[in-house]
């Protein structure tokens, strides 16, 4: 802090009288020339805001990670040529979750628009960091999604985003491995360990699925699909019970393939991960609904190995699946443009033109419209074997079970998740004991960040 | 001046003879070979990467580390590292290079005017100086990490080159390696003998010091570069924008972009990458090793 | 060894205020050296190491802001399993690859220096290389030869029919990560240590070798006291060092995430409780901690080690 000197002090104090003096004058015309008539003179957030502020233009900045971001982007420049956007890459959900954190600590550097995945959402919602964009009119644009990706959006009295795209579960594997070992695709969680079991036998290279206790998501995502609702989150009040009944039988199922060591123990996303999936040395894969983009780019050798089926179910019964990763784009509260900014989020994930460019590079929409339109339903996979993954992958999307929650700082639990959860893994213990020490954990870090927890 | 002249002799003959005999003495074969796989250790990843950089992405993984295999791809990986993305490789090299000439170069020059200032001039709360700086060896970097993005953002420093830049103006073992060199090598007589010329303290520095430090400098100055060429924490946190990514974040980026959905692994490129990162190092220590050789030689030992 | 005398006056009243003014404008010629790097310093470490130490006070809840907390930071942190765990850790690297790298660096020296080395500037040079190596670099190389699957740890295996090296088990980690540590600043130590040597006298090694001592005699009682000094600097920096352990096991963890844990390093603790976890403050304080406890042990390791060291 420099001292003022006398001067300096002067002619601070002189600005401030004539900055307050402008103010008020200002603030007085505009009182008398305020006018009430709708559409005349739009409101400051309101769906012909948005249209005003399309037409007279003006910069963004738009974080990142979607591959076919800068694509869409070039396209809405081509729509809106007064509008200038910059696209930052943020590389992967934790560094921009990271960047967006700090910037919110710091008070500035925040873009105008981010992408945030739905896990993550609740967060920033309780930080206050994004704008509710009820006022913009979004909550016409309900019926264009499939409630899963909707409801993380528009949740605790307010639409904080706009879904970009979905993750329904379903299983894929290779069905050469299976061929060759003579398996059939499993239709329950115990045939599913069975077929791990004869892979083993037959050939101590292939393991049924890699998982080392290290991805979060996959955790809560299995979870979810086995009927189990650890978290729940009203207002500054949780519950965290990860010893339900429902996370109970996902945990006491998968510990028979982690006791048997049925499972590689390649952590995803690794080359060696790419490697075991081209070879079928990792023959299934129970992921989000966007992974057949992945394997197109990162598995290329697998091309025609591998086919999609719905997850396998516990009982037997009717489909059941969750929800794995997927994301949305919002507005940040310290955007200098607001109006601007929500109308390229708007066009970003409802205009027909971004999302044909968004499922071109292998994305999996959120879009009622795209799902089910013949075209979509149709499309038959080269990689797949020309099977017509799309019609699994919304089978998928509709058998969603709901009620799923997460907490408000589920980015710190899912860091700390391999510390408890993938710590189990590696002591070969139960995975109930590791979920138990997630949950004490995250119990005392909501309490020190003051909320009421509750088990 | 008699003084130089003993201390230039006897730094000669001490550069000239080591061993117990006054002759050449046999090389031996034991030793050399001992030696040699200590260097083999040293070279062996370095030898992966030279190796890998000539493999495609698809018989990266899937051939033997440390022989070549597949079609030879050197000249393809390379030049796709340097035109992926519109040639960002090279605008990250560009920054590096920025970072380095501005933080290193301020770094050595900062360190040597005030190293220089501690030897050689006495003045109230010098000790306590010393001590603080020496001491600020020891604060691990993530202590200052946040609250200094915290700062720097409160002055609209952060995602600016700045924000790298200033960090890395600090050296304080280029302090202390001046201010040991400087004990050592400037004599207190010469500087006197310039006042008493009427040389101004600025003006001595400049005329007579700085050549005598010269082996020092350079010393500061190689480790300030490597330190700077190789900064990782500090950008990681500080920079947002891509197109002010020093090579090392840049890397970093390529490398994650295998994760998560539409992932398009470039591990290829992270390889070569990684070793035109590598080679502008190798060469300045090649180039400039008779200097930081000298200049370390007079740091370490007081009789 | 004769010196020109300055002509200084008798030591009158005049004279010793004329000395004086001459060394109030050298003690402000002096300062003046030292202060742009005094102000960049107070800009960069002074003000965020205060702001540090007043964050260690507050506390900032994600329900409920910012408050006063005293030192209730500090007493969690001494209670804290995870910060125990993790300063423990370092410890015990710090006991096992400090000297074992030292020792390394010592031979290497000393063989170099010895003049029997055929060829000892390839010598000199290759084994300083690693240095010049960016962290991340370094673990994307050996994380690559510590594959299992592919590396060449696999193909070791692979050729002896059974897992000898796994460096991704409980055991071992901390070993591989010791390995990384020292091959990248074996060489620089070793620099430190051979400049130390070439700075001995050549009449030290001229009366020796009249009293016809062999290469061992002069080795312990030549060379090893003249390194005393190196010993000491380098054995200060490479425990800050291993306080400090964070690069190569946090850019190595996404290869085993459940074996490096968030908090496997106290570093990697205040890293990931600042940036993962919101938690500033706490952070600050396990910075503090281990700061502190660095400068200590560093500082006595230095009053033991050479008393002459800082004049």
């Amino acid at each position: 802090m420099t001292t003022l000197t006398l001067r300096t002090r002067r002619t601070l104090v002189r600005g401030l009288a004539a900055g307050t003096a402008a103010l008020l004058i200002g603030a007085g015309l505009a009182a008398c020339a305020s006018d009430t008539t709708p559409g005349n003179d739009a409101e400051p957030g309101s769906a012909d805001a948005i249209e005003a502020a399309l037409e007279a233009g003006g910069e963004l900045t738009y974080w990142t990670w979607t591959p076919s971001a800068e694509a869409q982007v070039a396209a809405f420049q081509d729509a809106y040529p007064n509008v200038k956007v910059t696209v930052v890459n943020t590389a992967s959900a934790n560094d921009n979750n990271l960047k967006l954190q700090n910037a919110i600590a710091a008070g500035s550097g925040a873009p105008d628009v981010v992408q945030v995945e739905y896990q993550s959402l609740p967060q920033f919602i309780l930080s206050d960091s994004l704008l509710d964009l009820t006022e913009y009119g979004f909550g016409d644009l309900e019926d264009l999604y499939t409630p899963g990706p909707w409801g993380a959006v528009a949740q605790q009295g307010g639409i904080w985003g706009l879904p970009q795209d979905s993750g329904p579960m379903a299983l894929f594997y290779n069905k050469r491995v299976f061929d060759e070992f003579g398996l059939e695709v499993p239709s329950t969680w115990d045939e599913y360990i069975e077929a791990g079991r004869a892979l083993q036998a037959a050939d101590p290279e292939y393991f049924i699925t890699n998982d080392s206790g290290t991805d979060a998501g996959f955790g809560t995502s299995m979870i979810w699909q086995a009927g189990g609702r650890p978290f729940s989150a009203d207002g500054e009040n949780i519950t965290v019970n990860l010893a339900d009944e429902g996370t109970q039988r996902w945990a006491d199922t998968w510990d028979t393939l982690v006791q048997e060591g049925l499972m590689s123990q390649i952590s995803g996303w690794t080359d060696e991960w790419f490697a075991g999936l081209a070879s079928g040395k990792i023959a299934t894969l129970p992921i989000g609904a966007w992974m057949p983009g992945v394997f197109e780019s990162g598995a290329a050798d697998g091309a025609g190995d591998w086919r999609v089926a719905p997850m396998p179910t516990y009982d037997g019964g009717a489909a059941v699946t969750a929800e794995n990763g997927g994301s949305s784009e919002a507005v940040t509260k310290q955007s200098k443009n607001p109006a601007l900014a929500a109308g390229f989020l708007q066009w970003l994930n409802s205009s027909e033109d971004s999302i044909d460019v968004f499922l071109e590079s292998g994305g999996f929409p959120a879009t009622v419209a795209d799902l089910n339109s013949d075209e979509f339903l149709n499309y038959e996979s080269d990689y797949f074997g020309g099977q017509k993954i799309n019609e699994v992958l919304v089978d998928a999307a509709n058998s969603v079970s709901t009620g799923w929650q997460y907490l408000p700082w589920q980015s710190y639990a899912n860091s700390i998740y391999a510390d408890t959860v993938g710590k189990a893994y590696l002591d070969k213990a139960s995975i109930s004991d590791g979920l138990a020490a997630w949950q004490q954990q995250n119990v005392a870090y909501g309490s020190e960040q003051g909320f009421t927890v509750s088990e | 001046m008699t003084a130089t002249t003993t201390a230039s002799r006897r730094r000669a003959r001490a550069l000239d003879r080591s061993s117990g005999v006054v002759d050449r003495p046999r090389r031996s074969v034991g030793l050399t070979i001992a030696m040699s796989l200590f260097l083999v250790y040293s070279f062996l990843p370095l030898a992966w990467l030279v190796i890998s950089s000539t493999k495609t992405q698809e018989s990266l993984y899937t051939s033997f580390g440390l022989w070549f295999s597949g079609p030879f791809a050197f000249f393809d990986n390379v030049v796709e590292t340097l035109t992926y993305n519109d040639g960002i490789f090279v605008r990250w090299l560009g920054n590096t290079l920025l970072y380095v000439v501005a933080g290193a170069g301020g770094a050595t020059i900062l360190a040597t005017l005030a190293g220089y200032g501690l030897a050689k001039f006495t003045f109230p709360g010098k000790r306590a100086i010393f001590a603080v700086v020496l001491g600020a060896i020891a604060v691990p970097g993530t202590a200052l990490a946040v609250p200094t993005f915290l700062m720097f953002s409160q002055m609209g420093l952060t995602n600016t080159v700045w924000a790298i830049i200033i960090p890395s103006l600090i050296s304080p073992f280029g302090l202390y390696l001046i201010w040991v060199y400087a004990v050592d090598s400037v004599p207190t007589e010469l500087l006197e003998a310039a006042r008493v010329d009427g040389a101004g303290e600025l003006r001595t520095f400049f005329t007579i010091s700085i050549k005598l430090l010269a082996p020092g400098i350079v010393t500061v100055a190689m480790f300030a570069i490597v330190a700077t060429w190789n900064n990782y924490f500090l950008p990681l946190i500080m920079l947002n924008d891509p197109a002010l990514f020093p090579l090392t974040i840049g890397l970093q980026q390529w490398n994650m972009q295998a994760t998560g959905v539409g992932s398009d692994p470039i591990f290829n490129l992270v390889i070569t990458g990684a070793l035109l990162t590598i080679v502008p190092i190798v060469i300045a220590f090649l180039l400039l090793q008779r200097f930081w050789q000298s200049g370390l030689s007079a740091g370490s030992v007081k009789q | 060894m004769s010196t020109i005398a300055p002509a200084v006056p008798a030591d009158t009243v005049a004279a010793r205020r004329r000395r004086g003014r001459r060394t109030t404008t050298r003690q402000w010629a002096g300062l003046g050296f030292v202060a742009p790097f005094l102000i960049v310093f107070a800009l960069t470490f002074l003000a965020p190491v205060a702001y540090s130490i007043y964050l260690s006070l507050f506390r900032n809840k994600l329900v409920g802001g910012n408050s006063f907390v005293g030192i209730e930071n500090y007493l969690q942190a001494f209670t804290d399993p995870k910060f125990l765990e993790g300063a423990l850790r370092v410890s015990l690297f710090l006991a096992v690859q400090v000297p074992i790298m030292l020792v390394l660096a010592l031979i290497a020296a000393l063989a170099i220096d010895s003049r029997r080395l055929a060829g000892s500037s390839l010598f000199r040079i290759g084994l300083f290389l690693p240095y010049a190596v960016p962290g991340v670099v370094a673990v994307l190389m050996w994380g690559f030869m510590y594959s299992e699957r592919m590396g060449l740890a696999g193909n070791v295996n692979n050729l002896l029919g059974f897992d000898l090296i796994t460096p991704f088990t409980q055991q071992w980690i901390l070993v591989a990560i010791g390995n990384i540590v020292t091959w990248e600043f074996v060489g620089y130590n070793m620099l430190i240590f051979y400049s130390a040597l070439r700075a001995i006298p050549g009449d030290l090694y001229e009366a020796a070798a009249l009293d016809g001592a062999g290469q061992f005699r002069i080795v312990w009682s030549i060379k090893l006291p003249a390194l005393r000094g190196a010993i000491v600097i380098a054995t200060i920096f490479s425990i800050i060092g291993s306080f400090q352990l964070f690069n190569e096991p946090n850019i190595l963890r996404p290869l085993a995430p459940s074996l490096i844990t968030t908090y496997f390093t106290p570093n990697m603790y205040a890293y990931n409780l600042s940036f993962f976890g919101q938690q500033v403050n706490y952070a600050a304080t396990v910075a503090i901690i281990m700061g502190v406890v660095t400068a200590v042990i560093a500082y006595v390791v230095q009053l033991r080690g050479n008393r002459q060291e800082l004049r």
